[in-house]
């Protein structure tokens, strides 16, 4: 009940004038922007994080503003996957194997609506996740000391690289790199500069902000640079009919059950750390696939239930995502770690402290959630036709206003040359990673966390009187280094064979074309 | 191959890391722990696993054709350029030139560029300047 108290409390918070016509412009932007192939959740959220930062919204108007985009985004991601076989983000991938072969058998209008329908019950159905589980989850946070938090920090990185990740050695060094990077600037505790090689412009530290955003906004401008012209390009024009929009009510019946088992399963893989929307999208897609048509004979022949699994997947994994992020401050994925950046940049710190010091914040948010899905679901049924216009917009004109904005929000912020230039060499460094196959996660979450990380394990010694012992001294942080350990030698063995199967199952999507 | 130089670039940036952790001058009201450790076991850590990029290198990733890591070379000095020009000749000038190139350069003819550009320069400066306020870079004519 206190927990619905709660919630009431937030719906107080998101029903003002301002944040509802923030959570409005964030859900159309965001659906654009998953629409769009080349911007996902994590690029556009990153790119209007110093925009929100620099119009000097307050921390829930811009939290709202930014979940709205995270939500829409993976929205979004489902038009370009159904109409043009080229997912509009990572986690939609999946959603192309049906819904392309639903929109050349002319029912495009159909996949467009139904698969909104099921990223509607993933999203709602996850968002009560978090409203439920989150504060039970913050329960046992609230037992963690710092040599616990510092287990934690270090899962978080021992995880990251997700359970298909192929090399481990990469995710490891990324980490690395961007706790690395975290150490440049004075010492928060001593007060000696480090690493600032006697530039004055480093003694501040590297903002994360410009890592973020250089590492990916501008790198997939130079991932485009290096493609231009190719064949993707050429493609990117919707040219199929679109049909009804509305599904029969008997569509919907008939693939219900199946959004509901996604949904549990989206969250699930949500919530656990190293797994995110991809992840969920792909599990809830191969087991419903099991379930209900074990022989193979209509999944990724255009099977309606085969778009609402992945899209209620996804929509449900984004969802849960939230949980660890809000409840230990410590994400799990991409784009939640960009959000933990908004928090972070605006003075907030995530964790259990923030459900008793900023209720308001927290529900807030949560609230703004509930409310920016239902204008999603209304956005993305009558208005599909909008969004696919937009799909018309080639990447040669639109990658350029990608940059443009990138330039103009971190100049905003902070108006110094010295900060493009950094964020150019986040660019160029971040294409580099991207073409060896290291993940940029990690080094955005080693940026982010790393002076926690430290302080926590400072902290945790000192008290001990330099005793290193402390750092698996309860049974609770034992717990924690376990999953660490097994959470980063588990990919090592499976981590191959996940990958090879998300592949294939796409390839096998497209081969019918 | 490109992994095993890879893996040489990333033992070079370990052992300047540790070099530069162990010249931290520690005040000396330290605690326990001090400014130095996490750095070095960071060091450690990017050292190991540069170590296993080349004894166990991934197979070569596509690397664009020199033309093409010529075109993003360019880019980039375009993109410096901006960053240090864009207080001295203002916003909307500087973006429209960076712009205009870049879309040309990927792929649009030039003079269709020229107007994109403008339009984009345009467009942003009305958006964020006039309509929600952000500062922008103004140069000697006031834009």
């Amino acid at each position: 009940m206190d927990t619905l108290a709660s919630l009431a409390d937030g719906f107080v918070v998101a029903l003002t004038f301002q944040n509802i016509l923030l959570a409005l412009v964030g859900c159309f932007l965001g659906t654009i922007m998953g629409a769009l192939p080349g911007l996902g959740p994590s690029n556009g959220v990153a790119i209007l994080i110093p925009v929100a930062f620099t119009l000097g919204l307050g921390p829930t108007p811009a939290l709202i503003l930014l979940t709205s985009v995270y939500y829409g985004a993976m929205y979004g991601g489902r038009i370009s996957s159904i109409l043009l076989n080229i997912p509009g983000d990572e986690p939609a991938l999946m959603t192309c194997l049906d819904g392309y072969p639903m929109a050349k058998q002319g029912r495009a209008g159909e996949a467009l609506a139904l698969s909104g329908i099921a990223s509607f019950v993933g999203a709602f159905f996850a968002t009560w996740g978090l409203v439920l589980l989150a504060p039970q989850l913050v329960k046992v946070a609230l037992l963690f000391g710092p040599a616990e938090y510092f287990a934690l920090f270090t899962l978080a990185f021992a995880t990251l690289g997700g359970i298909s990740a192929t090399n481990q050695a990469k995710s490891a060094f990324a980490a690395a790199l961007g706790l690395g990077l975290a150490m440049i600037g004075v010492d928060t505790q001593t007060g000696v500069p480090r690493f600032t090689f006697g530039e004055v412009h480093l003694y501040d530290g590297i903002d994360f902000l410009v890592a973020i955003v250089g590492l990916f906004a501008l790198s997939e401008v130079f991932i485009f640079l290096e493609h231009r012209g190719s064949a993707e390009e050429e493609a990117a024009k919707p040219k199929i009919e679109i049909g009804r929009i509305v599904p029969s009510w008997g569509l919907i019946r008939y693939c219900t059950p199946t959004m509901l088992r996604s949904t549990v399963l989206g969250f699930i893989a949500g919530v656990l750390p190293g797994a995110g929307a991809s992840l969920g999208s792909f599990i809830s897609y191969s087991i419903e696939k099991k379930v209900v048509d074990s022989s193979g004979k209509t999944f990724g022949k255009g099977d309606p239930r085969g778009v609402a699994a992945p899209e209620a997947g996804n929509n449900a994994a984004a969802g849960g995502a939230l949980v660890p992020m809000l409840a230990l401050g410590v994400p799990g994925s991409g784009t939640t770690a960009v959000l933990l950046a908004v928090l972070l940049s605006l003075n907030i710190t995530p964790g259990p402290l923030l459900f008793s010091q900023n209720p308001d914040v927290v529900w807030g948010l949560i609230a703004a959630l509930f409310i920016g899905n239902l204008m999603l679901l209304a956005m993305n049924i009558p208005m599909v036709g909008l969004f696919t216009r937009v799909l018309m917009v080639p990447p040669r004109i639109l990658m350029p206003v990608v940059a443009m904005i990138s330039f103009v929000g971190i100049y905003g912020i902070s108006g110094s040359s010295f900060d493009l230039l950094v964020m150019i060499a986040f660019g160029v460094g971040g294409w580099a990673l991207r073409k060896l196959d290291v993940p940029l996660v990690p080094v955005i979450l080693g940026t982010l966390l790393g002076n926690e990380m430290e302080v926590n394990l400072r902290r945790a010694v000192t008290i001990d009187d330099g005793n290193y012992g402390i750092l698996v001294g309860s049974p609770l942080a034992i717990a924690l280094w376990t999953i660490a350990i097994v959470g980063f030698i588990l990919p090592i063995f499976v981590g191959g064979i996940l990958k090879r199967r998300m592949k294939q199952a796409h390839e096998e999507g497209s081969l019918t074309d | 191959m490109s992994d095993r130089i890879f893996g040489g670039i990333g033992l070079l940036l370990a052992a300047i890391f540790a070099w530069q952790a162990t010249i931290i001058q520690e005040s000396f009201l330290s605690d326990a722990v001090g400014p130095k450790t996490f750095p070095l076991v960071i060091a450690a850590v990017m050292a190991l696993s540069s170590l296993y990029f080349l004894v166990k290198p991934d197979p070569e990733p596509e690397w664009p054709t020199m033309g093409r890591l010529a075109e993003i070379g360019l880019a980039v000095l375009v993109m410096i350029a901006y960053a240090e020009l864009l207080p001295e000749v203002g916003f909307l000038i500087a973006t429209a030139v960076a712009s205009a190139y870049l879309t040309w350069r990927l792929g649009t003819n030039p003079l269709q560029s020229l107007v994109v550009g403008v339009c984009t320069s345009v467009g942003i400066y009305v958006v964020f300047k006039l309509v929600l306020g952000l500062s922008l870079a103004s140069g000697p004519l006031g834009f």
